[in-house]
């Protein structure tokens, strides 16, 4: 069955957990560096590895960058919280056990606004966010696929042993309908634009700063109780997040109208083919065992910290575009057009090296997106905000029309300079010269005398007919204001 | 704890699976007995603690124990993996893993 299909005969239900790693200096529990590469298992302490006699201390950083993104979310940020053994058997946990929160997460119930792309609004209800650690990586070895299945053996890599992680758990999102794979997708975006804003993180998707578990169920109506749900683990791009719900729906359907029951499991997602498959059964190896962890001691954030954090937040993504939507005067279409293209921050740039921002965004949606499109890259790879800025001053100043100016920013674009060096490069400033306008205004006057009879005789629209051969002699670079006042004087006059 | 707290041979069946370590039925009949022992001992704690003694999960009462983000010593690789039963480039080698990702 199709996704179509499926969403008009079943309400979807999604749940989706977020798994941030943040950008502190060092791991969570140990002084290791947390960087990405390095040589393998170079990047580790005996904490890291979890040896005997080892101890884990709490990285401060860590617990800040974890309030900050609970009071982003709108949480409580709990008075007394503290750390659990979450116990599973897995070459990726040294210590068999990884370090995570259970019962007391430092945040809980908060929420985020979704907005999809034609503005369309959700609020995501946040459950919690908690922290822990990641795990190390495994490398399948005889496989042929890679995956777990035939392979050989596993090579492990502790590197990523214990970087701070926060995972962000929601509530059941409802009501999403047809929407929910767009929701899901939106969501996560919405989450890493958040955590870029707040410094908590790179979280670039593309090295797995930020990895999303995508749980959907379905049921026959908003009425009815939850269904049995699946939870698709590691989706790790926006299209991917889109498209695995999407699948897990639709398959989901099928397996109900077939009169069979869906099994609670995890799936994984496989990018190739945009299917998911299944993984192990939930019952069984879900049973973590969760106990306090006795060599972390109870962490009670001070009110007057998590005060301080609270004042030292930044603008969020969703405050800024309201902000800048009414700064600029622009209606909601035009900013959700800009945030689409992925154009907001070029333009907010360009405004504070001087455009006017109707003018920055007038370039980036035009000229610059086209050109940058013929050569399929982004508007922002192509010229720099302050090259923007500079061409729209030099239209301010009259030193260009728009005809030039797109052909200074395609010299700019082609790698030619900056807008003055490419006009001035290029003999593309207007004339200002008033002899050289003049002389041309009187070369038309005297080679179309008919034209100035009529013009003489009150049809004004005739002095069109003179601004053809004024453009072709000063090779385009007349004001055309100036031009038509000096025909209108030297005519009348 | 209370007198329903007898452990199974069952149960430790399960958490010997889970923990990855193979028994036999002799060995499950003999923890599961050993274990009931031990926490019946445990739960007459219970039995002198009043309500007046609230529940910890830490023996001495200390909290926020935090170190700054620097970064300290590290281990090295050959380090790290000296004490490894295997290893390949670099890294630790351990046996397929079957069943479960």
């Amino acid at each position: 069955m199709k996704y179509e299909e499926a969403i008009t005969k079943y309400d979807p239900v999604i749940g989706i957990e977020v798994h941030v790693e943040l950008g502190t200096a060092t791991k969570m529990f140990d002084a290791a560096p947390n960087t990405f590469g390095g040589g393998p298992n170079s990047n580790i302490t005996p904490t890291s590895l979890g040896l005997p006699g080892s101890l884990p201390v709490v990285n401060a950083k860590g617990v800040e960058y974890a309030i900050r993104i609970g009071l982003a979310l709108g949480c409580e940020i709990a008075e007394s919280c503290r750390f659990a053994r979450k116990n599973y058997f897995y070459p990726d946990v040294p210590k068999d056990f990884q370090t995570s929160q259970s019962d007391e997460p430092i945040a809980s119930e908060g929420q985020v606004e979704v907005e999809l792309e034609d503005g369309t609004q959700f609020t995501i209800p946040v459950e919690r966010a908690h922290m822990e650690e990641d795990a190390g990586k495994n490398t399948h070895v005889g496989g042929a696929t890679g995956r777990i299945h035939g392979a050989d053996h596993s090579l492990v890599d502790y590197n990523r042993a214990g970087v701070p992680l926060v995972e962000i758990v929601t509530h059941p999102i409802t009501g999403t309908g047809e929407r929910a794979a767009e929701v899901a997708a939106a969501y996560v975006r919405t989450l890493r634009d958040i955590f870029r804003a707040l410094g908590v993180s790179e979280a670039r998707m593309e090295q797995g700063n930020v990895r999303a578990d995508v749980n959907v169920s379905l049921r026959e109506s908003p009425e009815a109780p939850l269904g049995t749900r699946t939870e698709t683990k590691n989706v790790n791009s926006f299209r991917s997040i889109e498209r695995a719900v999407r699948y897990e729906i639709a398959r989901q359907a099928t397996v109900l109208d077939a009169g069979e029951k869906v099994v609670q499991e995890t799936r994984h997602f496989h990018e190739d083919t945009g299917e998911t498959t299944s993984g192990r059964l939930k019952s069984d190896a879900d049973d973590y065992r969760y106990f306090p962890e006795p060599d972390l001691v109870p962490l009670v954030p001070s009110r007057d910290w998590v005060a301080e954090i609270k004042e030292s937040l930044p603008e969020l993504p969703a405050q800024k575009r309201r902000r800048l939507t009414a700064e600029w005067g622009f209606s909601d279409l035009e900013m959700r057009d800009i945030v689409n293209a992925g154009l907001l921050e070029a333009i907010e740039d360009t405004v504070t090296a001087g455009a006017p921002a109707a003018a920055a965004r007038k370039w980036w949606t035009g000229e610059v997106a086209r050109l940058a499109n013929q050569r399929e890259i982004h508007p922002t790879e192509l010229v720099t905000p302050a090259q923007v800025a500079d061409l729209t001053a030099l239209l301010a100043d009259g030193k260009l029309n728009d005809r030039l100016a797109k052909e200074v920013l395609a010299g700019v674009a082609d790698g030619e300079g900056d807008p003055a060096e490419v006009m001035a490069a290029r003999g593309l400033e207007i004339v200002e010269d008033t002899g050289a306008l003049e002389a041309a205004v009187d070369e038309a006057i005297a080679g179309n005398p008919d034209v100035v009879e009529k013009i003489r005789g009150g049809k004004m629209q005739a002095i069109g007919a003179l601004m053809g051969p004024i453009m072709k002699a000063t090779r385009g670079q007349a004001d055309a204001g100036k031009a038509k006042e000096l025909i209108l004087a030297k005519i009348n006059g | 704890m209370t007198e329903s707290s007898a452990i199974t041979p069952e149960q430790v069946a399960h958490l010997a699976s889970l923990s990855r370590i193979a028994m036999s039925e002799d060995e499950l009949a003999a923890l599961a007995g050993g274990l009931s022992t031990i926490l019946e001992n445990v739960a007459r704690v219970n039995e002198v603690v009043g309500d007046d003694v609230p529940a910890t999960s830490h023996p001495i009462a200390l909290s926020n124990v935090l170190r700054p983000d620097e970064v300290g010593a590290t281990l090295t690789s050959e380090q790290a993996l000296a004490a490894a039963p295997a290893a390949a480039d670099d890294k630790f080698l351990v046996p397929q893993i079957l069943g479960e990702e």
